[in-house]
Order: C-alpha cells, then structure tokens, then sequence
C-alpha cells in the first residue's frame, strides 16, 4: 500500500487550537504503528470552528475530521480513519461540507487545498494561467480586462481597481510602484492572512500582473507585525518565486522585471490607511497625508503608486486566466465579483465564507454561522471593523454588497462580520470606539485627535447617566464634526460605530426605545 | 554608555539595512529583536548611522506601538481586546489575567518575569479570545488555559 496522503494545516488560527502538536502526534503514532504516511501542510480551509481539520486523502476525494485533539490520534486510527472509516469527528467529503459547497471559491480556491508553498501543486491548480497570459497582453489589454471585471478595492473603499491602475499606467516617468496594502488590522477580519499563509503565490502573481499593467518594476508588501505566520510564508513564497525566474530581471524570458520587498508593520493601526502606509514604507511616523495629490499621482517616494489590498490584487490571476467578464458575471449592482467574508466573534461556526455580493447577512450569520457559539440570542453584528455599524439582528436581511450596506447606514469594508448576543452593553461598544480612535488616531488632525478623546469622555458620562439630554448632544455634534472634519476614515467612519449604536440600541444609552426611532 | 561592543551591533544592523533612511523601521525591529529594547544610545546611534536627527528617531519609535523603550518581562502576554474578542469574553480574561499575574494591563511586573499588553487583532477572530505569548499565538482561551500557557511559557 502506498502510503496515504494527510493534510494538516499549519495556518495560524489552526495552530492556535493545536495544529502542530497534532501534526507530530499523527506522525509519531503513524510511525508507532508502522504505517506510512505523506503530511502535507496545508492552509485552512476557513472552516475554523473545525480547526486542526484533518484530511485524508481517498480514491472518491478528500475526506475530513475534525476538531481533532492530540488525544484523539490513537482512536482515529483505530478506527481506520487512513481510510475514511467512521469516527465521531468524522465531517464526510471536505467538498461536501455545506459550509463549502455552497461558497464560491475564486479568490481563495486553491486555499486550503494545495501546500502553500509546493510552486508544482500550485501550478497543476491553475496557478500562474493568469500571469502567463498577462504577459503576452499589452499593458493596457492588462488594465481593459481588470477594468472589465468590475472588481473593485477590497480593503474597504471599493474603489475601481482598474481604474486607479488606468491612472498610474497613463503617468510618465520611469520608477512606479506596486504597494500591497496587507496591514490588515481590522477586528472581525483575517481573510488577508489566511490568503498570504494559504496561498501567498496568488498575491505575487497578482503584484507581477499589476507591475507589468502599470509599468512598474518594484513591488512592497506591508504586513503588520502580528501576523508573524504570513510573514515567514511570505518570505518563503517570494524566495520560491526569485528561484523560479518569476520575480526578477527577466520574467520566464519575457523581458518584463519585477521584485518585490516585504516590509513590516509596527503596531499601528492608521498604517492600514493607505497615505499613512506609504509614509511608513519610506521610514517615517505613520502620518496620514492630504489628498490631492492621490498615491497614483504622487505615491510611495513620490512615484505613482498602485496601492491595494491583498484581495483585490490576489483576485487579479483569476481575472486574467478566466477573463474579466467571467468574474462579473458573480455579483450584483455595482458589486461585481466575490467577497470573502469572515464570520467573527461570538459565531459557532466561524471562517471564511467566499460568495458573490447579495448574500444577506441574514445568510451568513444564521445560514453559514448558525447562530452564537454561546447558544444565547444574538443581537447585533458589527460588519466592516471597528469603522462599521451596528446591525441589529432585525436588519440582517440586507444584501451584503457595497451599495445595499452604504444605503442602510452601514458599509462592507473589509468583509468582517462580528457577532455579538444579547448580553452586549451598546453604550460600552460606543465608548470602544472612541477610545480605539484615541489609542490608534495618527494625531495629525484635530477632529480625530480631540474628537476621540472628548467622544469617550462624553460617552462616560451618558454611561452614567449625567446630563443625558446634554451629552447627547454633544456627543451628536462631535460625531457629525469627527465625520465632516477629519482627514482620514480614522476620524471620518469612527461615528458609524457610535451613532449606528444609538440609532438602534438608544435603550442602552438610557433612553426610551422610541425616542429615537 | 554605550559598551563599544553595542554600539557596533547598532552599527552593523544600520550597515546590514544600507544606512539608509527608508529603512528606519526594519533597523529598529532588529536592533530590537536584538537588545529586547530600543535604548537611548541605540536610537542616538541609529540616528548618527542613517543622517537623521535624535528627533526624527525618536519620532518614529514612540509613533509606533511595537518599539518598546525600557525592556520588557521575560513573558510577554499580549490580550486582544478588540470587538470580535470582547464578543467572547477578553475583557474577563483581561481581569483575570491581570489579577494572576499581579500586574496592570499596559504593565510589567515589579519582579520584570511578565509584561501584560493589550492588542488590537491577532487575526485569529473566529477563535477569540486570542492570545500572544511569546510570539505564540493561542485561540479560544479560557482563564484556565490563560494560566496554564503562562506557566508553560515561563518555566
């Protein structure tokens, strides 16, 4: 018998719960028993409530168990689960779990399935199809496809990648950037680590593709310094590609030069904020900028700069193997495409869900999470990070795109989906709010800098119930300055939080319910 | 001061990183990953290094919440308190861990064995509370397994 191919992740939410003690302990037992085995450590595949998810590989396809322990080893292969046999933890096909049947993977197909570091395996999965193709395409055939794609900034403004890609290729000069914004701070989301430790070779393909589109030779990726896993498979993933002659002077012979840096984060959270990411790359305090000039003008150094997110430009190699029309057709509106979304907080079935724009949130918080890990009612989702509203749980049957959201007060931003049950303080998450903006702001604007700081004190008063109707109206009027007043969406978006809570939930502020409705 | 010694480790990163301005930040991370800290001399000498003033080094060390100027405990427990872990519970498990630990979040222990800090998203949100220890990142932590992780990390 040839031996048996076993998948263990080695993503840093599986490994949080015992990834890698299950590993050595399924291959020591392997060996006990005289059985051999081929460990391959995978990704997740976003199914996190079932992390370490192992799966074993059989003639009718990849079979899954889970949540495995180190004590569940021994019984595991008593139970002949080498070859599928029936144990507890037993999910079935991997394919077949719900959960991932009913997602549509394009973005993140190949995560969780191939070793994230085996350029062979990504290659029999269609990797590089897109990179091959870009490079026999003129640049601007490049940007006509993306453009085409209607695919749009996934890290939270959602604006039209090929447009901002159109605008740097049409500057002169010779030194252009591609900077990939994976600073993802965000609570609530981690679909860029999972990509960056699960397939980080489609987010090089994508930065080579957006080089060759814009003209530039010189990418940056900026990765906070949290995600210590994405940056040893970054590292890892940029080295395979330099040995492979797919970043370089000479492109497999293309004539087309590319090399990427990877740089890390410090801590701040503003450093998301794509004009203060571009002063941190060139070594300052991670200070917003004025705009205008936009980066794609005046960037990185002063260069036009393409600056996106991990997604979006992880998601241009499937734009360009299977053309920018195929993936339009997934979406609604003005929401072209997919959106990995993440399943945060107090959710029994947390992960990444990847499905077209216009799933309701309804869908993904009862549908995909069912329900609270806690069994207790839920009450509220925050969906976008700490910059997002409040949905109470009669609201869940919005479309998640970005149009449907912006319209009922709320926004997608990076896809994150917190959820929180019925013993949440409403008034306790303002007040987070604002004291985030106090610790993260960037101080360079007043409103963002004083304004987070009167907001949590005004916040703490109402709290206690001091001069209600008063600090009501100061907190009111400093929220609409903070929004109208600030530089950045640091400042700008911290109100939605705030005024989402109070619009919805004025019972925890000490008011009547219907005062505010 | 300095011991000569140091102050060629400090010399060698900034040479290591092409003494070049740009780089402030890696040298920094390294210097620290060396020393635990960034001290007084290293940043007046990774200022002489990179052509910046005192200022601007120091400007940049204390923007950014990573760079530590006094030297950390020998554990460094790190809570996220942000919203997909408060949903699950961290501000308890902030309690607790600072009740065991007899120390403030944001703080170091009088006998410097253990450093309590807040972050702000370890990207592990569908597994909160999330815990760093160490570098280690550590998910669905209970008070209970908060206790047993420290004791592990710091025998």
């Amino acid at each position: 018998m040839s031996a048996v191919t076993v998948f263990v992740p080695k993503d840093a939410a599986a490994v949080s719960v015992g990834a890698d003690d299950v590993a050595v302990a399924l291959s020591q037992e392997a060996q006990n028993r005289g059985i051999d085995i081929n460990l391959i450590r995978n990704g997740s595949r976003g199914l996190l409530w079932l992390e370490p998810l192992v799966e074993i590989e059989t003639p009718s396809g990849r079979v899954a168990f889970g949540p495995v322990s180190t004590s569940d080893i021994s019984g595991l292969f008593d139970a002949g689960f080498l070859s599928g046999g029936d144990h507890d933890l037993g999910q079935g096909l991997t394919e077949d779990i719900p959960y991932l049947a009913k997602q549509e993977r394009l973005t993140f197909a190949r995560c969780g399935v191939i070793d994230p570091l085996d350029l062979t395996a990504y290659e029999s999965h269609g990797g590089l199809v897109g990179l091959k193709k870009a490079l026999e395409l003129e640049p601007s055939a490049i940007v006509e496809d993306v453009t085409a794609s209607g695919l749009r900034g996934r890290g939270g403004a959602g604006f039209p990648a090929g447009r901002k890609w159109e605008t740097v290729r049409k500057e002169s000069g010779d030194q252009k950037y591609i900077c990939c914004n994976a600073d993802e701070g965000d609570s609530g989301t981690f679909a860029d680590r999972m990509l960056m430790e699960g397939d980080p070779f489609t987010l090089l393909e994508g930065m080579v593709i957006a080089g060759r589109a814009v003209g530039a030779d010189t990418g940056y990726i900026y990765i906070r310094s949290e995600y210590p896993h994405a940056i040893r498979a970054l590292n890892d993933a940029v080295s395979s590609f330099e040995r492979a002659n797919l970043l370089g002077k000479n492109i497999l012979g293309s004539g087309q030069a590319f090399i990427i840096h990877i740089r890390i984060g410090a801590g701040a959270y503003i450093c998301g904020e794509e004009s203060s990411m571009l002063e941190s790359l060139e070594g300052k305090r991670g200070q917003v900028r004025a705009k205008p000039p936009i980066p794609a003008i005046s960037g990185l150094f002063g260069k036009p700069t393409v600056v996106n997110n991990v997604l979006t430009l992880a998601t241009v190699p499937y734009v360009l193997a299977n053309g920018g029309k195929t993936y339009s057709a997934y979406g609604q509106g003005k929401s072209r495409g997919t959106q990995p979304f993440q399943l945060a907080g107090d959710i029994a079935r947390g992960g990444l869900v990847e499905k077209a724009f216009g799933v309701t949130l309804r869908e993904l918080v009862e549908g995909f999470g069912g329900g609270t890990r806690s069994g207790r009612p839920v009450r509220t989702a925050q969906v976008g990070g700490p910059l997002g509203a409040y949905i109470p749980e009669t609201a869940f049957d919005v479309d998640m795109d970005y149009e449907s959201l912006a319209g009922s007060g709320a926004m997608l931003g990076h896809g994150g989906v917190v959820v929180f049950n019925e013993s949440v303080d409403m008034a306790r998450q303002a007040r987070f709010a604002m004291e985030f903006c106090e610790i993260e702001s960037c101080g360079k604007c007043t409103p963002c800098r004083i304004g987070s700081v009167r907001g949590k004190e005004t916040l703490d008063k109402i709290i206690v119930g001091e001069d209600l109707e008063k600090n009501l109206a100061v907190l009111e009027d400093l929220c609409v300055l903070m929004t109208d007043g600030s530089l950045c969406a640091m400042g700008g978006l911290t109100p939605m939080p705030v005024t989402s809570a109070l619009k919805h939930f004025p019972e925890d502020f000490g008011l009547a319910r219907q005062a505010a409705e | 001061m300095q011991e000569p010694d140091e102050k060629r480790a400090v010399l060698k990163v900034c040479q290591d990183h092409g003494s070049r301005p740009e780089n402030l930040l890696e040298v920094l991370h390294a210097v620290q990953a060396h020393d635990g800290y960034l001290s007084d001399d290293s940043l007046r000498e990774i200022a002489t290094c990179l052509n910046l003033t005192r200022a601007e080094v120091h400007g940049v060390a204390s923007f950014y919440h990573d760079f530590r100027r006094v030297p950390p405990g020998k554990t460094v427990v790190k809570i996220c308190l942000a919203e997909a872990c408060q949903a699950v519970g961290c501000d308890a498990l902030k309690e607790h861990a600072a009740q065991a630990l007899s120390t403030d979040m944001g703080t170091t222990s009088s006998d410097g064995e253990v450093s309590l800090e807040p972050v702000y998203c370890l990207g592990n949100c569908a597994l909160g509370p999330a815990v760093m220890i160490n570098g280690v990142l550590h998910g669905r932590v209970t008070p209970e397994k908060l206790d047993s992780l420290v004791s592990r990390a710091s025998s």
